[in-house]
């Protein structure tokens, strides 16, 4: 076990974990910030993401060792009242279906459009890729994208 | 009243009063969400609600409180049931707060979800329960003004007397009306006077999904719990045969290893250690029955296909004679692998067994069962066992077992403490209850005119049950019929996987349908519409299927998707009747540099009245989606009883990228629900497999599609 101090959606955090303890579980099971969710472990599905210096990243799979300073954003940080224009856009378009895995395809759309604020269709299928919908909410999440865009640029 | 948040909120408050102490390893909860986050659901009555029955409650702030009591797994009914309560109530929707509702079968009877069955179900009840709280807010009106209840009219919770143009609203009339008898009989509305029903109202719980507050089972925490994962045997028909736990029980953050039934659970203080010292333990295992792998099941199909004993499901006319007679005898067979349920959400349940009761919370599509089984294996009175339920992150049918409730009861009666079991992945991938792996063989006997005059059709399948539905569609429709079945048993455990049987078995008749229509040089639309013609003026047995329903979607499908009329666009058709409801789809395949390219899907979905539009729509496009993938993709093998596929690197589920522009369109026939979970996932197979035929012609015949490599030039389906 080992004291890590996290820099998570603006606060400081101390973790008591071990090294090797995924940044997924010390989110969920050590400071409760359970928005991050567990889909495989092994990033594939894309439900634990979350940004780590504006950069989507796979929690389950990246050690909490190796986070050192890095500024980390969880869903539950991504905006202070749920307004962010990806999640208003989320809302808007209704896309959730269970809701589980949501919270990892916002995280990606958001770290993808503020790198690339205009995109076309295939670009961001390409940028989703990466997250499993199990519910198949994926045509929701295209038109989601793509007002959250439009958001943006306004 | 029992209802989930308000333990939920207590816990919180423990947790965050500790948390600020700076006790319990650093542990903060976020503090960005205002006020404090609920562990599941989001809010709870207040002492001011009136109650006026099971579902709902009116506060005199004018809130109306309606409880939802099925599992929501993503089917939107914790939306769709308030918009039928609250119909009938004149609610005024802004004002109306939705709770998941905890087990309690006195109240709400049947609280289960499977089947496409909650809607129809209780759809006459949720009105009754809206429409006689408005009756009684009408009485206590017309008792305060002295006037009758026939001169006042509701609207968006406000009673109004429009003689006098005096006006109270739901609140302020609420404790009044609370005091009155709950009238026996109601009037309810009209249909055409719907205003709610029918809209696209967005998830009750958006706000909550989008900000990551905890709302399913695996985000369910309590003070002082513990997290455990079980090793179950990697390979069905292997049983524990001895276990040294000492290098795992002596990890960090370990408290525990338990052996039980064929069970190596792993007890400690977060998810990551006991998965971490799961992967220490020293198991072996001995064979305990058949040891299976696919191949063996492959040659099995086939033995059985031509087996002489199988147990008939129907039957009518004599089929062996209309085969002699026939001039053309069409026989094909088709195949599919195990699924896995795979919900996002894996697996899990949290258990407290203490001496004057149990609590379980979690996610479950049967919490009764899940009680009474938990009941059966404590012995436990089930009065004494409280059912809370979380969202659940999807479920396809897995969560219609209870096996993963009662670990979680049993250990935690072994070990004497609040624990909650997590599955993960590879614990999901491999733990078994998959969709059967089923075999069917066809054959159509076609006379001269191309007139289907014999069907038979023989299912084999592991652990399948009855893998036919014996009288659905072409049943009544052909005079001769033979429908037979064979079941094989093996350890490899199966279960209800969303639409059981019919995922499958509408793909397979589905394409078959569409060969013997070429055989017979009609037109694939017409040749199905010719066969329901046949079952209406002539129908051979019973015939189980609203054919004017079916009638009217395949008219509809064919009609929006513009049928036969587009240039360079390769159609195919598929339609199907299953759990009350009736869906027609046609896919279009376009030729993209000579490979085939699956465009666009068109469905035509028969469900009766809409409650929500937009979790309908949706229901139908996910259905879609659903089924698309797992023809395409989803593949489960096995290997000495151990599943092959373990995780996603492996088992392939649909992406954004495989995915094709999807229209929806409802038949607007107005009569009562009939369900719509599940009947928009099997016919997608065949119509995809038929478009693809149209447009490469070359036949896909065992799912997953792409395995296939021979079948079309290209595996993957891509989008323009």
């Amino acid at each position: 076990m080992a004291q890590y101090t996290l820099n998570i959606n603006g606060k400081s955090y101390q973790a008591d974990v071990d090294a090797d303890t995924p940044l997924l579980w010390v989110l969920r099971d050590t400071l409760g910030l359970v928005g991050t969710k567990y889909g495989c472990g092994i990033a594939q599905c894309g439900a634990c993401t979350v940004h780590l210096n504006d950069n989507a990243a796979r929690s389950c799979t990246l050690p909490v060792s190796a986070v050192r300073n890095g500024k980390i954003v969880t869903i539950e940080g991504l905006s202070e009242k749920g307004d962010h224009p990806v999640q208003t856009a989320w809302n808007e378009i209704d896309v959730a279906q269970c809701g589980y895995c949501q919270a990892g395809q916002i995280m990606s759309a958001a770290a993808f459009l503020t790198k690339n604020p205009k995109p076309t269709a295939e670009q961001i299928d390409t940028a989703m890729q990466g997250n499993i919908c199990r519910c198949g909410t994926y045509h929701r999440i295209r038109e989601a994208v793509t007002l959250a865009a439009s958001k943006l640029k306004s | 009243m029992s209802i989930l948040p308000k333990t939920s909120r207590r816990d919180f408050l423990k947790l965050a009063t500790a948390a600020s102490g700076g006790l319990l390893l650093g542990f903060y909860w976020n503090d960005t969400a205002a006020g404090a986050p609920n562990v599941v659901g989001n809010m709870s009555l207040t002492p001011d609600d009136i109650t006026f029955n099971s579902y709902l409650s009116i506060a005199p702030d004018g809130i109306v409180t309606i409880l939802s009591p099925n599992p929501e797994l993503g089917q939107n009914i914790k939306t769709s049931f308030p918009m039928i309560v609250a119909e009938e109530l004149d609610a005024d929707w802004s004002k109306v707060n939705v709770l998941q509702a905890a087990l309690d079968t006195q109240k709400f009877e049947r609280q289960v979800t499977g089947g496409s069955g909650a809607i129809p179900h209780s759809w006459e009840r949720l009105r009754k329960a809206g429409a006689s709280a408005r009756q009684m807010l009408l009485e206590a009106a017309a008792k305060r003004w002295q006037v009758t209840t026939d001169s006042l009219t509701t609207s968006q919770s406000v009673v109004t007397h429009a003689a006098s143009k005096r006006k109270a609203t739901y609140g302020e009339l609420a404790a009044e009306a609370g005091t009155l008898p709950v009238p026996a009989t109601v009037t309810l509305k009209d249909k055409k006077d719907f205003k709610l029903i029918g809209q696209a109202i967005r998830n009750v719980d958006n706000h909550e999904i989008i900000t990551g507050k905890p709302l399913f089972g695996l985000d369910f925490y309590r003070e002082g719990m513990l997290f455990a994962v079980i090793q179950r045997p990697q390979a069905f028909g292997t049983k524990i045969k001895s276990v040294d736990s000492s290098a795992a029980k002596a990890m960090p953050g370990i408290v525990d290893v338990v052996t039980f039934k064929n069970n190596v659970a792993v007890v400690g203080k977060s998810t990551w250690q006991v998965n971490k010292a799961r992967k220490a333990l020293k198991i072996e295992y001995e064979q305990d029955g058949a040891s299976e792998s696919t191949p063996d099941h492959d040659k099995l199909f086939k033995t059985l296909l031509d087996s002489p004993e199988a147990t008939v499901r129907r039957k009518d006319g004599d089929v062996d004679a209309a085969f002699k007679q026939a001039t053309t005898v069409i026989t094909r067979e088709y195949q599919c692998p195990f699924l896995p349920h795979a919900p996002l959400e894996p697996m899990n349940f949290f258990a407290h067994v203490r001496e004057d009761g149990v609590e379980l919370v979690g996610p479950s599509q049967t919490p009764e069962m899940a009680r009474n089984e938990t009941a059966k294996l404590l012995g436990v009175p089930a009065e004494k066992i409280t059912l809370e339920l979380t969202r659940l992150g999807g479920g396809f049918g897995r969560r219609l077992k209870a096996d993963y409730v009662l670990e979680a009861a049993e250990l935690s009666s072994i070990i004497e403490a609040p624990v909650k079991v997590v599955w993960m992945r590879e614990d999901d991938m491999t733990g078994g209850s998959y969709r059967p792996a089923v075999r069917y063989r066809f054959s159509a006997a076609l006379n001269s005119q191309g007139e289907m005059i014999g069907y038979k059709l023989r299912g084999v399948g592991i652990n399948a049950g009855n893998c036919t539905r014996e009288d659905n569609f072409p049943s009544g429709a052909v005079d001769n019929l033979l429908i037979d079945s064979i079941e094989h048993k093996s350890p490899i455990t199966t279960g209800a996987w969303r639409a059981p049987i019919t995922n499958f078995l509408a793909f397979a008749e589905q394409a078959f349908i569409d060969e013997v229509a070429h055989a017979a040089k009609k037109d694939v639309v017409q040749f199905r519409l010719g066969l329901l013609d046949k079952a209406k003026r002539t129908p051979t047995g019973a015939v189980k299927y609203d054919i004017d329903r079916m009638k009217t979607v395949i008219q509809l499908a064919a009609e929006k998707s513009e049928w036969g009329k587009k240039p360079k666009v390769f159609q195919g058709f598929s339609v199907y009747f299953s759990h009350r409801s009736y869906v027609a789809q046609v896919a279009e395949v376009s030729m993209k540099s000579g490979k085939p390219v699956l465009q666009k899907i068109h469905a035509a979905a028969d469900c009766g009245i809409v409650v929500n539009l937009s979790g309908a729509y949706q229901q139908v496009r996910g259905g879609i989606v659903d089924g698309l993938g797992h023809a395409f993709f989803g593949n489960l093998t096995f290997s000495g009883g151990a599943a092959d596929q373990k995780n996603f690197n492996t088992y392939k589920l649909i992406r954004m990228k495989d995915v094709p522009e999807v229209d929806v369109h409802f038949v607007n026939n107005g009569i009562d629900p009939t369900g719509l979970g599940e009947p928009a996932l099997p016919p997608t197979g065949g119509a995809v497999a038929n478009a693809f035929f149209a447009a490469t012609g070359k036949r896909f015949y065992n799912q997953p599609f792409d395995k296939q490599q021979d079948a079309i030039p290209q595996a993957n389906i891509e989008r323009m």
